[in-house]
């Protein structure tokens, strides 16, 4: 009797693999991704830099263009902003703070929705009708205006906030914009499998309704939320990069890539493009890779397109 | 195998189709060799996975992607029909070749009357106007037993039960007066009442137009009441075949013994129903020799080693060693 | 034999209005489905009683009533003479649970995909909490699968990994798993083929023997039931048109429908026996047929059956819901 697979070994034995070694979108998009995340989790230690630290800013390197510039210097290879700061670190930096706040906000989201949903789905009747008509309130404001507004009122309610309390109301209003499509798709889900024999067979033995959907169904309709929560990352990265971007986003003591693109902004016209241009691209790196990422991993995880 | 004297409608000589995939290249038909002789009934059983409905859906063209036909030829009023273009291929079906399938719900369109989609077809294959088709439709909805049928044909699917939604879709079937009707599991989805009205209309309606009717289904009860001859299939292969009496009376090859004696009879009580152990083989793991073997109570040695061919046995034709001289090594 | 399961004008009525807003607007009235109506039976314990009838007939909501999965809008339930209704309320009802299970008939949505076959079996060992101890559970699991002719290894794995008839078949040991008396059979062998049907019914037959199990079966093919049933009842539209043992209703069925329902078998052993043109079709439910409701289909109705719903009759130990047999006529 052959001793059975394990984990790994299904996992690298299964279609969704194979799908993904296929696939090369799929693989770079992903290695992009994990190039950009290992940089954000290890800045302090992979930085040349710390642009957060004034102490060692020297306000002669201001605006230096980048390292194959002719003006440009080796020690800071794409160049420097106005106050000294070393572009690809605070690229860094930058990235932490906007990846931090984009699963942060996504995981919020995740929780929220995937909760209701399966409330609204499970019970069904009043709780259902008024979940639902919550959903549609929510998504007739724009997204970004709903931000504001919340970031509006934490910021009223606490005007000598901190950085973590600034940090959690960002991430409070971003998650609240996005809950409703997972609450939805999950309701959707749940509708189906709740008329599905093993929950009925569950019942017939006698499982509460609790349980029924957090260890019977909550499995089941995870899937579609994997895909939706890889492509809101990217969203809740850009949302808060607008915001940012806006001046109402994370403090100005630590920059994102959004704050970087709008103090960059000032000096494009003075044809200092690195100060803007790379936290951009960096941007537009993360958010496609994710993109891309998720979009492959929605046909991947359809049975049907086989 | 062809009994009559007439020539036959449908040849299938060693049809094969493959399905190529990430764990290599399964073999779900594997050399099925048939007749169907002009306005008989043929009957393909089999159970789930015995490639009974892929037949059906290679012969009129519908194997979906990446399924191919890998092998074989198939010939059809003396044109071989299997290496036709699409062109080709969609003015053969409907016209000469009509389909049946199993959902009445999904066979129809929901968005278009039943009257748009008879005449539609009708106007597509035969010249008429109109107004001729019109009248052939109601004809034809006459035929099928739908009552008030100058009135039904300005309904839409959904405003039809079950039963009269399949009466429906073999109208459609018949629109065109095609010589050959494939029926997948026509009877499958409606009630037992219903089933037998079915039969009865599909039996009625194919003798009227001369139709001949390749019927494929898991059900033997349906075969025994319909066809003239019965195929058996198994793991994508031909088991037996021959006129039905004598497949279901005295059947040849141990599967279709297996199978006439785990169907429960409403004529004669047994305590314990006979059952074939094991289950039959998934397409990427098929014994060697004969698929049946590894089930079956009374194997050869030389059922290991190659696959029976389908050769005259008593009034049938069987697959099986038992009952070839080479196998009583 | 005391009967273990008594079920007496049991009624379940659906509510399948149109919403609130639809119905004030466009005054369309309420609308209900009765998809039981007035049901009675007795099943002595260790026997198989049979419900059988085509869609709609209500024999999948008796079944679910029966287990606890509906409540009752009319009518009483008992098992062991103590009434389920007010048992499945109670606080020890678990201890009902325990004694009634049930199986369903689509093996590939009764086993939750993503569990394994051991916690799936497990389930309601651990859920009622019979056994604690993992030791103890696994060795139940195990005895559980090899009763129902699986390998004891499979509990690791997952259920897309079995085929239809061995998923069937987890099902009936997780049913089996609290030692219960009582199994609800609903269509459990309708989705299997042929040769699969009969390696389940066999299994089945063989627990009853061993364990002294009661049946109630819900099919809608009597060639099935008449192999495994004691006692019939056939249905039509929610009602109960007729109760025989087999051998009677087999022999000499009374009610139109029962005659109909045995006609439209088909004859596969080509006995050339004779039968009566089957006619219509079952009506809507939403708006059943007044009096009898199978009055527009039978060759024998006259006006009475019309106005009038027949009481189901005893009549020479079978019971029977026509105005036809009643008076005689047939």
């Amino acid at each position: 009797m052959s001793a059975q697979p394990t984990r790994w070994q299904r996992f690298f034995a299964s279609d969704l693999w194979y799908s993904y070694r296929r696939s090369p979108v799929a693989v770079l998009s992903s290695l992009a991704l994990l190039i950009c995340v290992v940089c954000a989790v290890f800045a302090p230690q992979i930085a040349p830099h710390n642009p957060l630290d004034l102490a060692t800013l020297n306000l002669m390197d201001a605006t230096l263009p980048p390292a194959w510039d002719a003006e440009g210097s080796r020690k800071f290879l794409l160049g420097t902003d106005g106050y000294g700061r070393d572009i690809l670190s605070a690229l860094f930096y930058g990235a932490r703070i906007s990846l931090f706040i984009g699963l942060g906000s996504v995981l919020l989201s995740v929780l929220i929705g995937v909760t209701l949903g399966l409330l609204a789905g499970f019970v069904g009747g009043r709780v259902d009708g008024f979940i639902m008509r919550v959903c549609d309130v929510m998504l007739s404001f724009p997204s970004i205006l709903v931000a504001l507004l919340i970031n509006g009122v934490g910021k009223a309610l606490f005007p000598d906030a901190g950085e973590t309390l600034a940090f959690s109301v960002l991430i409070l209003a971003i998650s609240l914009t996005g809950w409703v499509q997972y609450a939805r798709t999950v309701r959707g889900s749940t509708l189906v499998e709740r008329n599905k024999e093993y929950v009925q067979a569950a019942r017939v033995v006698g499982v509460g309704s609790l349980r029924i959907m957090r260890r019977h169904v909550l499995p089941n309709v995870l899937g579609p939320v994997l895909v939706l929560a890889t492509l809101q990352v990217a969203l809740a990265i850009i949302t808060e990069a607008t915001l940012s971007f806006l001046g109402v986003g994370v403090p100005p003591t630590s920059p994102s890539l959004g704050t970087l693109i709008r103090i960059g902004n000032e000096f494009l016209y003075s044809g200092q493009w690195w100060i803007t241009i790379f936290p951009g691209l960096m941007l537009v790196l993360i958010s496609l890779s994710v993109n891309l990422l998720g979009d492959w991993l929605r046909d991947a995880l359809n049975p049907r397109l086989h | 195998m062809n009994t009559k004297n007439k020539p036959a409608l449908l040849q299938v000589r060693e049809l094969s189709v493959e399905f190529p995939t990430r764990h290599g290249v399964l073999k779900a038909l594997d050399r099925v060799s048939f007749d169907i002789a002009p306005g008989e009934i043929l009957g393909v059983v089999g159970e789930s996975g015995a490639g009974k409905s892929l037949t059906g859906a290679a012969l009129i063209g519908l194997l979906e992607p990446p399924g191919r036909i890998s092998g074989g030829e198939v010939w059809f009023e003396g044109q071989r029909i299997d290496k036709l273009g699409a062109a080709a291929m969609r003015a053969l079906r409907g016209r000469k070749i009509g389909a049946i399938f199993q959902d009445p719900l999904t066979s129809l369109n929901p968005l278009f009357t039943v009257g748009q989609q008879l005449t539609e077809t009708i106007q597509a294959h035969l010249p008429l106007n109109a107004a001729q088709a019109r009248d052939r439709a109601i004809d034809l909805l006459r035929q099928t037993g739908i009552p008030a049928p100058e009135a039904r044909i300005d309904q839409y699917p959904h405003q039809f039960s079950g039963g009269m939604r399949q009466r429906v879709v073999i109208s459609l079937a018949l629109a065109a007066e095609p010589k050959l009707i494939v029926a997948d599991e026509p009877t499958t989805a409606l009630d037992v009442s219903i089933q037998a009205q079915i039969i009865q209309l599909l039996k009625r309606v194919c003798r009227e137009h001369g139709a001949a009717v390749m019927l494929v289904t898991h059900d033997m009860g349906v075969i025994a009441e319909t066809c003239d001859r019965v195929a058996v299939m198994y793991a994508g292969r031909v088991v037996e075949t021959g006129p039905v009496h004598q497949v279901i009376h005295c059947p040849a090859h141990p599967y279709t013994i297996g199978l006439m004696g785990s169907i429960p009879a409403m004529d004669e009580e047994r305590e314990r129903l006979l059952q074939i152990d094991g289950a039959m083989p998934r397409l990427n793991a098929m014994p060697p020799g004969c698929a049946f073997h590894p089930r079956c109570s009374q194997a050869l040695p030389r059922c290991k080693e190659a696959v029976p061919q389908l050769l005259p046995v008593g009034a049938t034709h069987a697959a099986c060693w038992l009952h070839h001289s080479e196998g009583r090594a | 034999m005391s009967a273990l399961v008594r079920v007496q004008d049991l009624s379940m009525r659906f509510d399948v209005s149109p919403p609130w807003l639809n119905r004030v607007l466009e005054r369309k009235p309420r609308q209900f489905v009765h998809a039981v109506d007035g049901v009675s039976f007795e099943i002595p314990k260790g026997k198989t009683l049979a419900l059988v009838g085509e869609s709609g007939c209500g024999k999948s909501t008796v079944a679910r009533l029966l287990v606890g999965l509906y409540r009752p809008s009319a009518g009483a339930m008992a098992f062991d003479g103590r009434d389920t209704r007010e048992w499945f309320a109670a606080k020890d009802a678990q201890a009902l649970r325990k004694r009634l299970q049930m199986i369903f008939q689509d093996p590939y949505a009764s086993l939750n995909p993503r569990w394994k076959v051991g916690a799936i079996v497990a389930e309601p060992l651990t859920e009622q909490a019979i056994l604690t101890d993992p030791a103890a559970i696994r060795a139940r699991v195990a005895e559980l699968l090899t009763l129902v002719g699986l390998n004891p290894a499979d509990s690791a794995k997952y259920p897309h990994q079995f085929s239809g008839g061995q998923r069937q078949r987890i099902s009936i040991a997780r049913a089996l798993a609290t030692a219960p008396e009582f199994l609800v059979c609903d269509e459990p062998t309708s989705a299997l083929d042929v040769s699969v049907q009969a390696q389940v019914l066999n299994i089945m037959k063989d627990l009853q023997q061993q364990q002294g199990l009661t049946y109630l079966f819900i099919s809608h093919n009597l060639a099935v039931v008449r192999h495994m049933a004691d006692q019939i009842g056939v249905m039509y539209l929610g009602r109960l048109v007729e109760l025989a043992d087999k051998p009677t209703l087999f022999a000499t069925p009374h009610h139109p429908y029962t005659r109909m329902l045995l006609d439209a078998i088909p004859d596969i052993h080509l006995t050339g026996r004779s039968r009566v043109a089957v006619q219509g079709e079952v009506p809507n439910p939403l708006n059943p047929p007044t009096g009898c409701s199978f009055h527009p289909r039978c060759p024998h109705a006259n006006a009475r059956c019309a106005l009038e719903r027949p009481a189901l009759n005893e009549l020479k130990g079978i019971r029977v819901a026509c105005h036809a047999v009643e008076e005689g006529r047939i």
